[in-house]
């Protein structure tokens, strides 16, 4: 037995040396490290030559079955030839900050973050995030970038109603309806609001729907209190698998992701997305430029990609709404079947997004009540 | 009263309850993984799990962890609890303390806390998880050794070992080690099994696992999620009854 | 076996009668203290050094000044609200999951039927590591609202939600807990039910004991201290656990690992990590309390059953 362990003593001990000897430090900074523009390094071309020279590129928290990254990230990697390494693609926008600080100077830094408006402006305001403007940043509209171009929204959607027509009836049209006592059991919403950005956004949805406005989100928890008092609101966390089995035949989500699970879940249940009528409450997430990154051309290459009317098609073809979208709608250059998938908006609605201050205010509310339903 | 006791019916009927409860979720879970569209059967969603892409690397890197994991947590913590119940008893209090901090303390604290303070080169390699993972076994590992070195008389067996002049490694490869053998192999199937699932230090630190490997592959599609989850189950199963059957022939050997 | 372990071994050879002098206690304290020398610079690395640094954090604003309202507030409210769950909680389920997983463990022992023991050691090892997302699914198919058991027992005629009871509440909590804390349970007082030969039960028998006096007189006092042990352990072990609460209650059961999840790795909150380092060192702060008292007890019954 002694010998036997010797080996084993022998051949775990290599391999922890081996791993520790791999560990090798980042490398030197190229000049695109300070690029604010692709002009400031001698326009497009020459950009993508730098980040030819980077061959990697790292990325951070991008789902595959998300605002279809899962098609994006190849997208790119075929185009210019560079190598997407996608880190904790479960991750949250938290996490994705907590990486950027943790491994400053390493070549495993993430290059680019994709994060919710509280972590792009606390990022910022951080120093985390380099200044850089796309070459349509003027189709961007005001308010959905930092003017230096720290952060830039880059796709949205509305929150839907997702639901299972095999096991749902009547067929659910508004916020307010899931008060219904047909939906015991059935009405699920995608994680906890303090910690899903989807979530929070499904509680903002139903306070606007519930007489609240984007200034008291207080209405909307009202409304799952008394959800939860007649037994509608089951708590589960939301996921495919609870969709697909079943389990949750009533959901309230993103309407990018809604669109998903009527695809995947075909066969099994029938998954119809509706948009609300009585609020529509819309979100997007942002893209930032992580400063000093390991692969700062590649990165600046990256958002050039994303917000290119390839990269803004490829969001539109996973169901989310692109930034660029008004504008490539008006050039006729968004994709017009893409387009005809979006679920439908009811007619007269009208949007409403909250800006940073409601979306604190609204954090601070809901974190106190929600624990307490 | 019997002189031998026996497994009676009370007791069988206990087990069948608890052996209910412990299939039954595995059960349901089986069922989702299995039912294709249109409510049709099939093994298919298992058959695709080696060829996701990344598989093989992903076993080489856990299999990996699972080595170094297993074998610091041995030669640190057999010692340890052997010199506590051989010349330490008063810290045994304070070391049972440390050894539980790993579990109260949330993993997602812990670990920002290790990224902020492990040095640049521990960041940039995957057997800092293992050197982590030592540390969250503890709790297990520690009361494992605890309970099973409480059981025999260790100072007797120590001192009549080294009375006859048996060097310490000797005592530890042929009087201890035998004597706790089952609570070794405890900590060791608790070890293994919690590399095997340890989901929360992996991803924040961005290294692919098996664990993390499954959250991701299963994403895309819900009932390849819940095959791998339940493969991951059997897998480790596999290896715990691998282990447990090495433990029977050293035992066999004896 | 370090050079040190061997020398202190020596030294331990004569350090048994009372030494006078500072340098024969110094010996006699090294001799205690340096086997131990290898398990504290680890744990001082790998545990302590994070630990610090995080405890350190909730002492600090976002703008890096020194405050106590992140401790403040972790005693308040919600947060307050949450400790409270969190120790009912775990409370119950420690307790339940100790019993039954002694039973098993026991049970398994008597049985002396070696394949069932394999089985359920080896079982235990990967339910105690169970949790989160799948377990909630696991269970979410078995009772959910539309779970095989609960479809099963409507054709009974048993409506399990009838009587407004669900899978999300406390007790649907207990019930997924203890998934992952018998077989804990049965891992860890295994080996010490190992220590209570069979034999010594067929001797106190042929003595003439009874059932209860074997139980009050030889098996408890040898198991105790370990169930108690256990006990301490699976507390320690719901009270942390998050992934399987979150996927199932979605925060509406507030749990203190649950609220750190929100403030550490959320979507939501950006800026109040600290107040979460600050809940974390909470819950190291209740497990001291639990361990005093835990020392206390044990202090206890030893002179109890002595």
């Amino acid at each position: 037995m002694s010998k036997k362990l010797r080996v084993i003593a022998g051949v775990a001990g290599a391999v922890l040396a081996a791993s520790l000897l791999a560990a090798l430090p980042a490398e030197a900074a190229s000049k695109a490290n300070s690029a604010t523009s692709a002009k400031s390094v001698g326009g497009l071309n020459k950009l993508i030559v730098l980040a030819k020279a980077e061959k990697e590129l790292n990325v951070i928290a991008l789902p595959p079955d998300w605002a279809n990254w899962g098609e994006i990230i190849p997208a790119f990697e075929k185009k210019y030839g560079i190598k997407v390494n996608s880190a904790n693609p479960d991750g949250s926008s938290a996490e994705e900050i907590a990486a950027v600080k943790a491994l400053k100077g390493q070549d495993r830094q993430p290059d680019v973050v994709d994060v919710g408006l509280p972590f792009a402006v606390q990022g910022a305001a951080e120093g985390l995030f380099a200044p850089y403007k796309v070459s349509t940043w003027n189709d961007l509209p005001k308010g959905t970038k930092q003017a230096g171009g720290k952060w830039f929204f880059d796709y949205g959607g509305y929150i839907a109603i997702g639901y299972d027509t095999l096991k749902v009836s009547p067929a659910p049209t508004s916020l307010k309806g899931l008060l219904n006592a047909a939906y015991k059991g059935q009405v699920a919403l995608n994680g906890n609001p303090t910690k899903s950005g989807a979530a929070f956004a499904g509680v903002f949805a139903t306070a606007l729907a519930n007489g609240g406005s984007l200034n008291s989100v207080g209405k909307g928890l009202d409304f799952w209190k008394q959800m939860k008092k007649i037994g509608n609101f089951i708590p589960v966390e939301a996921t495919p698998a609870t969709v697909q089995s079943g389990q949750t035949p009533i959901t309230l989500d993103w309407d990018y992701l809604q669109g998903k699970y009527s695809k995947e879940s075909a066969g099994k249940v029938n998954w119809k997305v509706v948009v609300p009528s009585d609020a529509i409450y819309g979100g997007f997430y942002a893209q930032a430029v992580v400063k000093d990154s390991p692969h700062p051309a590649a990165a600046r290459l990256w958002q050039e990609f994303l917000y290119s009317d390839e990269g803004q098609n490829l969001f539109l073809k996973g169901g989310a709404r692109p930034i660029r979208l008004p504008a490539m709608q008006a050039s006729g250059t968004a994709n017009a079947t893409y387009l005809a998938n979006l679920p439908v908006l009811p007619a007269g609605s009208n949007p409403l997004f909250a800006n940073l201050r409601q979306i604190l205010a609204a954090k601070d509310v809901i974190g106190k009540r929600w624990g307490t339903l | 009263m019997t002189l031998t006791p026996k497994l009676g019916p009370g007791l069988g009927f206990g087990l069948g309850v608890v052996a209910f409860y412990f299939l039954m979720p595995l059960v349901s879970a089986f069922e989702f993984s299995a039912r294709g569209a249109g409510n049709v059967y099939s093994l298919e969603a298992y058959g695709r799990i080696a060829s996701q892409y990344g598989f093989k690397d992903v076993i080489l890197l856990t299999t990996r962890l699972v080595f170094v994991t297993v074998f610091l947590t041995i030669l640190i913590m057999v010692p340890t609890v052997t010199w506590v119940h051989l010349k330490a008893k008063k810290l045994r209090r304070l070391i049972e303390f440390i050894s539980l901090l790993p579990l109260v303390i949330p993993p997602v604290v812990l670990v920002l806390g290790v990224l902020a303070t492990m040095p640049n080169y521990l960041k940039g390699t995957p057997m800092l998880l293992a050197l982590e993972y030592v540390m969250l076994a503890m709790p297990y590992t520690f009361r494992a050794l605890d309970a099973g070195l409480g059981a025999i008389d260790v100072r007797t067996l120590v001192d009549a070992a080294r009375g006859l002049g048996s060097p310490w490694h000797t005592v530890f490869m042929r009087i201890i080690a035998p004597n706790i053998r089952s609570a070794i192999f405890g900590s060791i199937f608790l070890t293994v099994a919690l590399v095997l699932g340890e989901y929360t230090m992996a991803s924040l630190m961005l290294w692919e696992t098996f664990p993390t490997w499954i959250a991701t592959v299963g994403q895309s599609e819900a009932t390849l999620a819940v095959a791998l989850s339940i493969f991951s189950l059997a897998f480790a199963w596999v290896l715990l009854l691998a282990l447990s059957a090495v433990e029977r022939r050293q035992k066999g050997r004896k | 076996m370090t050079p040190a372990e061997m020398r202190a071994d020596v030294a331990a050879a004569t350090g048994g009668n009372s030494g006078r002098g500072s340098y024969r206690r110094l010996l006699r304290a090294s001799n205690t203290y340096i086997g131990l020398l290898p398990f504290f610079v680890y744990s001082a690395i790998f545990l302590a050094l994070p630990t610090a640094r995080v405890a350190f954090l909730a002492f600090r604003d976002q703008d890096d000044h020194w405050t106590l309202s992140n401790i403040f507030e972790s005693f308040h409210g919600v947060y307050l609200l949450s400790f409270q769950r969190s120790i009912q909680l775990s409370l119950v389920s420690a307790i339940t999951g100790a019993i039954f997983g002694f039973i098993a463990a026991y049970a398994i022992t008597v049985s002396k039927i070696g394949f069932l023991r394999r089985i359920v050691q080896t079982a235990s090892g990967v339910f105690a590591n169970t949790g989160g997302v799948p377990l909630a699914f696991m269970f979410i198919a078995t009772i959910g609202t539309y779970g095989l058991v609960t479809k099963g027992l409507k054709l009974v005629g048993i409506d399990l939600y009838k009587g407004g009871w669900t899978l999300f509440t406390f007790t649907g909590l207990i019930l997924v807990y203890l998934y992952f804390q018998i077989p804990l349970m049965v891992i860890v007082i295994l080996p010490a039910i190992d220590g209570l030969r069979l034999e010594w039960r067929e001797a106190a028998a042929t003595l003439g004991a009874s059932k209860q006096q074997f139980w009050r007189y030889i098996a408890g006092p040898i198991l105790l201290p370990p169930f108690t042990g256990a006990l301490l352990l699976l507390f320690a072990n719901s009270f942390a656990a998050y992934a399987t609460a979150a996927a199932l209650t979605s925060g509406t059961i507030p749990l203190v690992p649950i609220q750190i999840g929100s403030l550490v790795s959320g979507n939501v909150i950006a800026d109040e990590a600290n107040l979460g380092y600050a809940l974390g060192l909470g819950m190291i702060l209740i497990i001291g309390f639990v361990m005093t008292g835990y020392a206390i007890l044990q202090r206890r019954t030893a002179k109890w059953l002595s």
